[in-house]
C-alpha cells in the first residue's frame, strides 16, 4: 500500500500499524481462500485433471482432505511471525 | 482380562486425572472462574482449546461421516479448521485487546447498548444450547456403549460428571483439565490409526497410507483409493473419491462452518484466557496444530474403517460374522435384516435400488431414522432370528437388496474392533470419546453460565450484584442448562449428532461472525444497525432451518441445505447492516475512538485487572 502522506519526521504509527495489518490480513485471507475453496471446491475437477497427484490421490481431493488443513497452520505461523514483526517496527511489541 | 476390565481401568483413570485437576486449580475468584486469571501459558491454552473445539461430534462422528460421504465429508475436515484462520486473523486478537470477558460484553460495550447486549446473550445461549445438546447426545451413545445400558441412563451419568467439575472449577478448572483430555484424545485418535495403517497399507503413518498403496499381508500392491473406489462401485455406492453434493452446496456448507467456527462464543472466551495479544496469536497457532493432528488423521480413519467395514462383512454369512457385529447389534447401532433369506450378510449402495427415489434403506424409516425393536417382554420369535440375529421392528424396506444398517456414529468406536487391534486400543479410544464429550460440555456450560450470570443479571438486571453472588448464579445456570441440554440430549431433534451441531455453526454464522467484524473493522457502525442485522441473520436462517428439517419444505433457495444457510444468513446479515446504517448517524467519538484503540495490540493490560 502506497504511502499518501508525506513523510514527516514522526510517523503515524496508528494509522500506519493498521493499514500493514490489514495489508497481512488481506493477503492471508487470500491464500486461505484459494487453498480451500479454490483448489478443494470451485476449481476441484480442474486440480484433479491437471495437477500432479499427490501419492496415489487426485490433487483437488488430495487439498479437500489434508492439503488445505496443512496450508492452514502454515498460514496462521506465518501470520504470527508478521504481526510480531510489525508489532516490534511500530513500537507496540510487549516483550 | 475381559474388554470391560480394559476399559474401567482406562476410563477410571482418567476420570481420576481430570478430578483430581479440577479440585486442585478450585477457582477462588469471578475472574477466575471467567477467565482462569489470564494468565495460561499460549501452549497448554492451545491445548486447552483444542480439547474444547474437539467435540463429541467430531470425535464420533466425523470421521464416520467422513466414511460414508467420502469427498463431501472434506466439509467438515476444512470447515472446522479453516475457521481457525478466520478466527485468528479477523477476531481475537481484537477481542482480547478489548479485554473483557465475554463476548456479549464486547458487543454490549462496542454498540453502546442494553438492547445489542440482550441480542448477543440470546444468540449466545441460542448457540451454546443447540450445539451442547449434540455433546450430550454423543456422551450417552459412549456410555450406553460401553456398560450396555440405555441412552437415557448414558446421558444422566455423562450430565453429572459434567455440571461436577465444570460448576466447580470454572475456567482455570476447566482449562487444565481440557490440557489433560486433549492428550487422552490425540492418543485414543491416532494410535488405532496407526495400526489399522499398518495392517491396511504397511505403512506406519496413515495420513501417507491413505494416499499410499492397499497391501495387506504383502498382497498385490493397488492404490489405496483405488481399491476403495472399487469397493464402493462394485456394491453400488459412487466413487470414495466423487461428490454427490453440488459445488454450491459444498461451497455454501464449508463457508457456514469456517464462519460459524469464527464466531462460536466458546472459542472466542478461551482466548481471553492469555496474557496478551502477542500470547494470543502464538495460543492460536498452537492450537490449530493440534487440532490438525486429530483432523488429519480424521479422513484416514473414515477411509479406512470403509474398507474394513465392508471387507469384513460384506457377502460373509451371519454365523460367520465377527463377534463385535452382535456387541453393535444388541445397542442398536448396527442390524441386519435377511431379505432375501440365504443367511449371508450383503451390503449394497443406493444404485441397487429399483425404487424411484434411490436409497439403501434397510428397513421401511421411521421419524428418528434409527432401528427400533419389539419391546423385551414379545414372544422370542419375534426378538431373534432363525440365525440368532436381533430382529427389528420395523418392516424390511424390500425396494433394494441392502441388508446391513450401521450408524454413522460408530465408525470411530467399531473400528478398533473391526481391525482385530489389541483390548487396551479399544479402551484407549473409549476413554478419549468420553474426553472429548466432557470438555466440549464443561466450555460450553461455561459460557452459557457466565451469558446468563454476568450479562443478564449483572450487567442488565440487576447491576449491583457482588462477586460472590455472580459466581452462585452462574452455578445455578449450569445446571439449569445441563437439564434442558440433557432432555434434548435424550430426545436429540435430529437424527445424528454433526447434524445438530452443523445447526450450532449456522446460527453462529449468521450472528456472532457478522456482528464482531463489523464491531472491530468499522469505527462507525452504529447499534441499530448492527442489532437489526443480528435478528435479520439469525432469524433467517432459524427459520429456513426449521421450514426445511422440521416442517419438511423443500429447500427453497438454490436448493440449499439447512446446513449450509448459515452462510446465506451471514450475508443477509451483513446487508440488513449496512442499510440500516445508510439510513442512520454515526457511532458516538468515544465509540470510534475506543475501536482506534482495539486495533493497537499493546496495552491489552492484565487480564485480572478490570
Amino acid at each position: 500500500m502506497s504511502e499518501s502522506d508525506t513523510p514527516t519526521p514522526t510517523v503515524d504509527h496508528p494509522r500506519a500499524h493498521w493499514r500493514a495489518c490489514l495489508k497481512i490480513t488481506f493477503c492471508l485471507l487470500a491464500v486461505w481462500f484459494v487453498v480451500s475453496f479454490g483448489a478443494a471446491i470451485l476449481l476441484r475437477d480442474w486440480c484433479d485433471a491437471t495437477l500432479p497427484k499427490i501419492g496415489n490421490a487426485p490433487f483437488g481431493f488430495w487439498m479437500a482432505q489434508q492439503g488445505s488443513i496443512i496450508c492452514f497452520v502454515l498460514i496462521l505461523i506465518l501470520y504470527a511471525r508478521l504481526m510480531n514483526q510489525l508489532d516490534a517496527k511500530h513500537g507496540y511489541s510487549e516483550e | 482380562m475381559s474388554q470391560d476390565v480394559y476399559n474401567y481401568i482406562f476410563i477410571g483413570v482418567s476420570f481420576a486425572i481430570y478430578i483430581g485437576i479440577a479440585v486442585r486449580s478450585r477457582a477462588g475468584s469471578t475472574k477466575e472462574y471467567y477467565t482462569a486469571g489470564g494468565g495460561v501459558s499460549p501452549f497448554a491454552n492451545g491445548m486447552a482449546t483444542a480439547a474444547d473445539w474437539m467435540s463429541a461430534a467430531t470425535f464420533i462422528s466425523m470421521a464416520g461421516a467422513v466414511a460414508a460421504a467420502g469427498y463431501d465429508g472434506s466439509q467438515f475436515l476444512m470447515g472446522w479448521t479453516g475457521g481457525f484462520v478466520l478466527l485468528t486473523v479477523l477476531m481475537v486478537p481484537f477481542l482480547r485487546k478489548f479485554g473483557k470477558a465475554t463476548v456479549p460484553d464486547f458487543v454490549g460495550d462496542r454498540f453502546y447498548s442494553k438492547q445489542a447486549r440482550f441480542v448477543a446473550v440470546l444468540c449466545a445461549i441460542f448457540i451454546c444450547m443447540t450445539y451442547i445438546m449434540g455433546q450430550m447426545n454423543g456422551v450417552g451413545v459412549v456410555f450406553s456403549q460401553l456398560f450396555g445400558i440405555s441412552l437415557t441412563k448414558g446421558v444422566l451419568i455423562g450430565a453429572s460428571i459434567v455440571f461436577f467439575y465444570a460448576g466447580l472449577g470454572g475456567m482455570k478448572g476447566i482449562t487444565y483439565t481440557q490440557v489433560a483430555q486433549y492428550c487422552v484424545m490425540a492418543f485414543a485418535y491416532t494410535i488405532p490409526a496407526i495400526f489399522i495403517s499398518i495392517i491396511l497399507t504397511n505403512n506406519f503413518i496413515p495420513q501417507l497410507g491413505l494416499i499410499g498403496s492397499y497391501a495387506p499381508d504383502g498382497a498385490d500392491s493397488v492404490p489405496f483409493l483405488e481399491k476403495l473406489n472399487n469397493i464402493n462401485t462394485s456394491i453400488g455406492f459412487q466413487e470414495y473419491t466423487a461428490g454427490k453434493l453440488s459445488t454450491l452446496n459444498m461451497f455454501c456448507i464449508t463457508a457456514a462452518l469456517m464462519c460459524g467456527t469464527a464466531g462460536l462464543p466458546h472459542v472466542i472466551v478461551r482466548f481471553f484466557t492469555v496474557k496478551n495479544v502477542r500470547a494470543v496469536r502464538k495460543s492460536a497457532c498452537w492450537t490449530l496444530a493440534f487440532i490438525a493432528v486429530i483432523y488429519l488423521t480424521a479422513p484416514t480413519i473414515g477411509a479406512f474403517s470403509r474398507v474394513n467395514l465392508i471387507e469384513k462383512l460384506n457377502g460373509v454369512s451371519y454365523s460367520q460374522a465377527p463377534a463385535w457385529l452382535k456387541d453393535y447389534e444388541s445397542t442398536g447401532q448396527m442390524a441386519w435384516v435377511d431379505k432375501n433369506d440365504d443367511g449371508i450378510i450383503n451390503i449394497h449402495g443406493p444404485a441397487h435400488s429399483t425404487a424411484e427415489k434411490k436409497t439403501n434403506n434397510v428397513f421401511i424409516i421411521s421419524e428418528s431414522k434409527k432401528p427400533q425393536y419389539p419391546s423385551a417382554d414379545s414372544p422370542k420369535d419375534q426378538l431373534v432370528g432363525k440365525h440368532g440375529e436381533r430382529l427389528l421392528a420395523q418392516k424390511a424396506d424390500m425396494t433394494n437388496p441392502n441388508e446391513l444398517y450401521f450408524g454413522t456414529d460408530i465408525m470411530v468406536m467399531a473400528n478398533p474392533s473391526m481391525a482385530g487391534l489389541p483390548k487396551w486400543v479399544i479402551a484407549l479410544l473409549m476413554a478419549g470419546c468420553i474426553a472429548a464429550a466432557l470438555s466440549t460440555a464443561a466450555g460450553l456450560l461455561l459460557v452459557l453460565s457466565t451469558s446468563i450470570s454476568h450479562d443478564l443479571m449483572k450487567k442488565i438486571v440487576k447491576p449491583d450484584l457482588s462477586d460472590k453472588e455472580e459466581v452462585r448464579y452462574a452455578r445455578i445456570a449450569a445446571f439449569l442448562a445441563l437439564g434442558v441440554a440433557t432432555y434434548f440430549g435424550i430426545n436429540p431433534p435430529s437424527a445424528f449428532i454433526a447434524k445438530t451441531v452443523a445447526f450450532a455453526f449456522g446460527l453462529a454464522a449468521s450472528s456472532f461472525f457478522p456482528t464482531l467484524l463489523i464491531g472491530i473493522f468499522s469505527k462507525k457502525m452504529n447499534s441499530k444497525a448492527a442489532v437489526a442485522g443480528m435478528l435479520a441473520g439469525i432469524g433467517f436462517t432459524t427459520f429456513y432451518i426449521i421450514a426445511v428439517q422440521f416442517a419438511d419444505m423443500k429447500p427453497f433457495i438454490l436448493g440449499i441445505t439447512p446446513e449450509g444457510i448459515g452462510f446465506v444468513g451471514m450475508l443477509v446479515n451483513f446487508a440488513v447492516t449496512f442499510t440500516v446504517k445508510a439510513f442512520t448517524e454515526d457511532a458516538p467519538q468515544e465509540i470510534q475512538d475506543m475501536v482506534a484503540d482495539i486495533h493497537i495490540p499493546s496495552g491489552s493490560g492484565d487480564a485480572a485487572e478490570h
